[in-house]
């Protein structure tokens, strides 16, 4: 396969992710990033990745702030992660929608409930709570689950909650850690679905992913993580064989 | 903070105590076992204390006078140790009170014999102290008066109430001091079982955007009212426990009653409630918030 190696933009006012010469290593010393570089731009749709201790979930990390960089520079809807205090963390977190692999909805409280949390979070009235969470509902398909606990739902379904806590928010990146890690076919593909739609809207989306065919099928900018290295940045990519 | 996120805070906080009912009732059953052995322990020693206490109200220190003393000094040496800070009350007993009350405690018939007053030099001051401890000091002030001939103490007596003052003292400390040990390694491992039930919950709230401050309001929520349940359980047992000892006391032991005044239930209780409730809620107070505190740094 020819790897097409993607350009950066001049509009570099339109950046919502910068990494610059980011490496992370641990305290046991093994690099987890090196030298890693990485721009993207409001509204992209990006897939991140490689195998498994390729450094994905590191990069995930670091663009949450679970962790910080040991060096470079690193910088999120104009959020300099190295630098921010750690007060400011939640405000700068508002404007990120997370979505895990296992889901992780808060398991003693109803489909809406775990939605209108999120709500709560930014200090929304129950007013607008009561509007906002049955439309993000209806959107993603569980307007008639409101009421189900997360053990009374399919993985697919578990997934659209978390997504629609995601985004009840409006927020400005959507990262997706493995969204379909859990899922059967038909149901990756809805919440894919699902995805485009939402970085249609205008949310930048970043899906890491071990889904080879969903990346294949989707031909949206792919970047491939190798030993904590970025050996592949392609536009309409694919996934690419390590062999 | 808006009302409907107060509001919110305090409903959830309510609420985790249901969702987690094995993690509460274990909270709970902790801070009430702690609270309930300190409760015992402080009615225990509130009653030593109150029997030693009395027990010094009835010592007391004799000042007698020089011999033709003028009324007028005697007055005046009153007055000096009426101003010292140990002296709790004194009462002027004259020469003729004393061979009254002699007579009627040893003489009794055979005393109306007597023409004059055998104890005519015997007028004095009886003087009682606000603590026996400082019993040796008065008395080297009382010596130094001019005018005082001689002052009597019971200096056994004296000595063995402070002893037993200080042994109440130590013992005191002591016993708070292992319940203090008991109850900090009783509620550590109760939070520890909190932080694993807690982790996942916390984690989430932190990647949605939660302040530190909105994760932990309502487990610390939780945690004060845990801390209440905690403290009033105990504090309902031991009134009736104690009421129903004393009175067992009085009935079966009525010369114990006789020779020994307890501290009455209310008594007890109005220190120990405010001091139990302030505990419990203390003990959930910080409980949650190290709980949550050693997670919030996601």
């Amino acid at each position: 396969m020819a790897v097409k190696k993607r350009r950066r933009s001049p509009a570099v006012e339109n950046e919502i992710i910068n990494l610059t010469n980011v490496s992370k290593a641990y305290s046991t010393g093994a690099p987890a990033l090196k030298d890693v570089n990485l721009h993207i731009s409001r509204g992209e749709f990006v897939f991140i990745v490689g195998d498994s201790g390729s450094g994905k979930s590191t990069l995930i990390k670091l663009l949450l702030r679970e962790l910080t960089i040991s060096s470079g520079y690193i910088n999120v809807m104009g959020y300099d992660l190295s630098k921010i205090k750690h007060r400011k963390i939640p405000k700068f977190r508002r404007n990120l929608g997370i979505v895990f692999q296992d889901f992780r909805l808060l398991k003693d409280r109803n489909v809406y409930e775990n939605v209108a949390f999120a709500q709560r979070i930014i200090q929304k009235s129950n007013k607008e709570i009561k509007k906002n969470v049955p439309s993000i509902l209806a959107i993603v398909g569980l307007a008639g689950k409101y009421k189900a606990k997360p053990r009374q739902l399919s993985g697919g379904e578990q997934q659209r909650v978390a997504l629609a806590r995601a985004l009840v928010n409006q927020p400005t990146i959507l990262l997706a850690d493995e969204p379909t890690g859990n899922l059967d076919p038909k149901n990756s593909w809805e919440i894919m679905k699902l995805l485009e739609q939402i970085n249609e809207n205008g949310t930048t989306v970043i899906v890491v992913t071990h889904n080879r065919e969903i990346v294949n099928a989707m031909q949206k900018r792919v970047v491939t993580l190798k030993r904590g290295v970025i050996i592949s940045d392609e536009e309409k990519g694919g996934y690419i064989d390590e062999d | 903070m808006r009302i409907s996120t107060l509001f919110y805070t305090l409903k959830q906080g309510f609420r985790n105590i249901f969702r987690n009912k094995l993690f509460s009732l274990a909270s709970i059953a902790t801070i009430a076992a702690c609270l309930f052995l300190f409760g015992i322990f402080y009615a225990i020693v509130a009653n030593f204390q109150h029997i030693v206490k009395n027990a010094e109200e009835g010592v007391s220190v004799w000042v007698f006078f020089d011999e033709g003393i003028e009324d007028i000094r005697i007055q005046q040496i009153g007055d000096m140790i009426a101003k010292r800070p140990e002296v709790a009350k004194m009462d002027f007993i004259s020469a003729e009170q004393a061979w009254e009350g002699f007579k009627d405690e040893y003489l009794g018939e055979y005393g109306d014999g007597f023409t004059e007053n055998p104890l005519e030099n015997s007028a004095n001051y009886q003087v009682y102290l606000n603590d026996v401890s400082m019993q040796s000091a008065l008395v080297t002030y009382l010596e130094s008066i001019d005018g005082v001939r001689m002052v009597n103490r019971s200096e056994l007596v004296a000595t063995t109430l402070t002893g037993v003052n200080a042994l109440i003292a130590y013992v005191s400390a002591g016993i708070i001091a292992i319940l203090l040990a008991v109850s900090i390694f009783l509620i550590s491992n109760t939070v520890a079982i909190g932080i694993s039930v807690r982790r996942e919950e916390i984690n989430i709230m932190k990647y949605i955007g939660a302040t530190d401050f909105f994760v932990r309001s309502p487990f610390v929520v939780e945690g004060i009212m845990i801390g209440l349940i905690g403290a009033a359980l105990p504090l309902g047992f031991i009134y009736t426990i104690y009421n129903v000892v004393l009175a067992y006391v009085m009935e079966r032991f009525p010369q114990l009653s006789e020779l020994l005044s307890f501290v009455p239930a209310a008594d007890v209780f109005h220190v120990l409630i405010p001091v139990s409730l302030g505990l419990g809620v203390g003990i959930g107070f910080l409980g949650s918030m190290v709980t949550v505190r050693r997670h919030l740094r996601v």
